[in-house]
Parts: structure tokens; C-alpha cells; sequence
């Protein structure tokens, strides 16, 4: 499968589980910032994934989990080097290189675009 | 409540329910209510965000019942409605609820709602000779949340909730049992 036909299928899944228009979906626009998505709709977003490429998804390997409740990971508002680490490792689909300039747990929502949902299905289908 | 009678449950698969709309019922007196300076009468009709509840209840119900109603289930987001005809008092409507996807954190469910208006029904099985049948209202699909796995102790949030299910009590209970589940 082509990157094009991965967006392709990826626009659709997004437009039906965000109700956004078609021509929102840009490779840079981010879920939460710029196409509404909420916490729920990230849940709504993997099953319409699998459904999609016929894949499964595992619990935390899309999004992250089990990092804001660990005080080793977040102290103060900020991921620590060892939660970074830890992201890194967990979510290689992830471009973490201007967030961890100023690595604050509640921007963490913005690190995931349209792009970075293109990466992990070629990383899947790969 | 807003579903009055479970008659079908296959577990974790499919849930069918029934509701008779009654003119007895308080909210249809106001929706519509009669519009004297447009010189229009009352018109009752079940406002659709009550029929969108009641399919709702139907999911709910389903995905509780495969979890033995040991977690709370939430109604998290409703991501397409299309609802097609009016149900008024004496219809009966049926929501079909069946589930597409289930994990730990949540379930898929998609509804479909048919009516059978009785009088009309009635008259046209009389008049074809064919048997009374169901009319198609429309669609939801929804998605709920096994709450205690996505905010309570054990997952994102970290938040506590009261000990028991909060979510199925009483009145989900005797539906069931009135149903002869």
C-alpha cells in the first residue's frame, strides 16, 4: 500500500470518527489541536484503525498510557528523561524532536498529528 | 427508563428492546405543543433525543450484561445519527443494539430503530392479506466506556469512584427480570 492510499484511508477514518471536513485533514494537523478530538475519540480512532487495515492495535502502542500516573515519568507538569526515554521506546511512530525542548505532559495530546497516525500504519503494514 | 420490555439478548452480541410511546407521557403534551397564534393543534411527537436514549439503554444494557455488570458502563460518544420517521403515540418501537468492537476499554455498538404503528399496520395487513410488519426509523452508532478501566484506580486518570456499579441499579435490574432475564 502507497502512503497516498495509507492518508487516503486514514482521511476517511478520521473525518468519520472526528466529523471534520475532508480538506482539514492535513499531514501537519494535530488530532486535539486542530481537529477536535477528545479522549474518547482517541479509543474511537484505534477501533476504526483496525477496522480499516484489518489489523489489531494493542492497548498503549497508538497513543500513550501509563505515563502520567508514574511519578518516575512526570514530576511537576514536565516528562522526565527517563519518561522520554520511555515514550521513545514505546512509540517509535512518534516525532518527539521540538516537544522534548520543553517537555510538558499536557502537550503531549499536540505531539499526535495526521502524519504520525500515516507512520504508525506503514510501521504496522511494514 | 426508556425502553419498557428486553425481548431478545444473545450475550455479548445482541440486544433487542421495545418501547410503546403513550400519550400518557408527560413530554409529548409539550413536543409540539399547540400553537394557538398559528392556529395549530398539539401534535404529539417523541422527541428524538429520548429515542437516541433509548437506544442507548438498549446498548448499555448489552454491554454491561457481557462483563456480568461488574464494571460501569458509559454512554462516551454518540458518532452518527440518522433517523428517518417520527414515532408517535401508540407506535411501538424496537432498537436492535449489536456490538462491533469490545476491549477492556470500551465497546462499538451499533443500533438500528423500526417502528410498527399499529392502526396503519393493522389496516394494510388486512387489505394485502400479508402480515403485519416494522418500518425502518434510522440509525445510531455509539461507543461506551468501561469506565472503571479508563478513569477510575486502575487507568488514566487514577480516580476513585464508589465501591459497587453505580451505572445498573435498580431500574435496570427489574426491567431484566420483568423480561424473564
Amino acid at each position: 500500500m502507497t502512503r497516498d492510499e495509507i492518508l487516503g484511508k486514514v482521511r476517511t477514518v478520521l473525518v468519520d470518527a472526528l466529523a471534520v471536513d475532508e480538506d482539514e485533514v492535513t499531514l501537519n494537523a494535530s488530532l486535539v489541536r486542530d481537529l477536535g478530538a477528545e479522549s474518547i475519540d482517541f479509543l474511537d480512532i484505534v477501533f476504526k484503525l483496525e477496522q480499516a487495515f484489518g489489523f489489531k492495535i494493542q492497548q498503549g502502542e497508538l497513543f500513550p498510557e501509563n505515563v502520567a500516573q508514574d511519578p518516575k515519568y512526570v514530576q511537576a507538569g514536565k516528562v522526565t528523561s527517563d519518561g522520554i526515554a520511555a515514550l521513545k521506546a514505546r512509540l517509535p511512530h512518534v516525532d518527539f524532536s521540538t516537544w522534548e525542548k520543553d517537555p510538558s505532559l499536557n502537550k503531549v495530546a499536540e505531539l499526535f498529528t495526521v502524519d504520525t497516525i500515516v507512520r504508525f500504519v506503514e510501521k504496522k503494514l511494514g | 427508563m426508556w425502553i419498557d420490555r428486553v425481548v431478545e439478548l444473545v450475550a455479548s452480541q445482541k440486544l433487542v428492546a421495545i418501547k410503546n410511546v403513550s400519550l400518557a407521557e408527560e413530554h409529548l403534551q409539550d413536543h409540539f405543543g399547540a400553537d394557538g397564534a398559528r392556529g395549530l393543534g398539539a401534535c404529539p411527537v417523541m422527541p428524538a433525543c429520548f429515542i437516541i436514549e433509548g437506544m442507548a439503554q438498549t446498548g448499555g444494557i448489552l454491554v454491561g450484561h457481557a462483563e456480568g455488570f461488574r464494571l460501569n458502563v458509559v454512554l462516551a460518544k454518540i458518532s452518527r445519527v440518522e433517523l428517518l420517521r417520527d414515532a408517535i403515540p401508540g407506535d411501538t418501537l424496537r432498537y436492535t443494539a449489536t456490538i462491533e468492537r469490545m476491549d477492556a476499554m470500551g465497546a462499538t455498538v451499533k443500533g438500528t430503530i423500526d417502528l410498527m404503528r399499529h392502526g396503519d399496520d393493522h389496516r394494510a395487513s388486512i387489505a394485502s392479506g400479508t402480515p403485519a410488519g416494522w418500518q425502518p426509523v434510522g440509525t445510531v452508532e455509539m461507543m461506551f466506556s468501561h469506565l472503571d478501566n479508563n478513569m477510575g484506580a486502575g487507568g488514566q486518570a487514577g480516580r476513585d469512584f464508589p465501591s459497587g456499579n453505580f451505572v445498573f441499579g435498580e431500574s435496570f435490574q427489574t426491567l431484566l427480570r420483568s423480561s424473564g432475564y
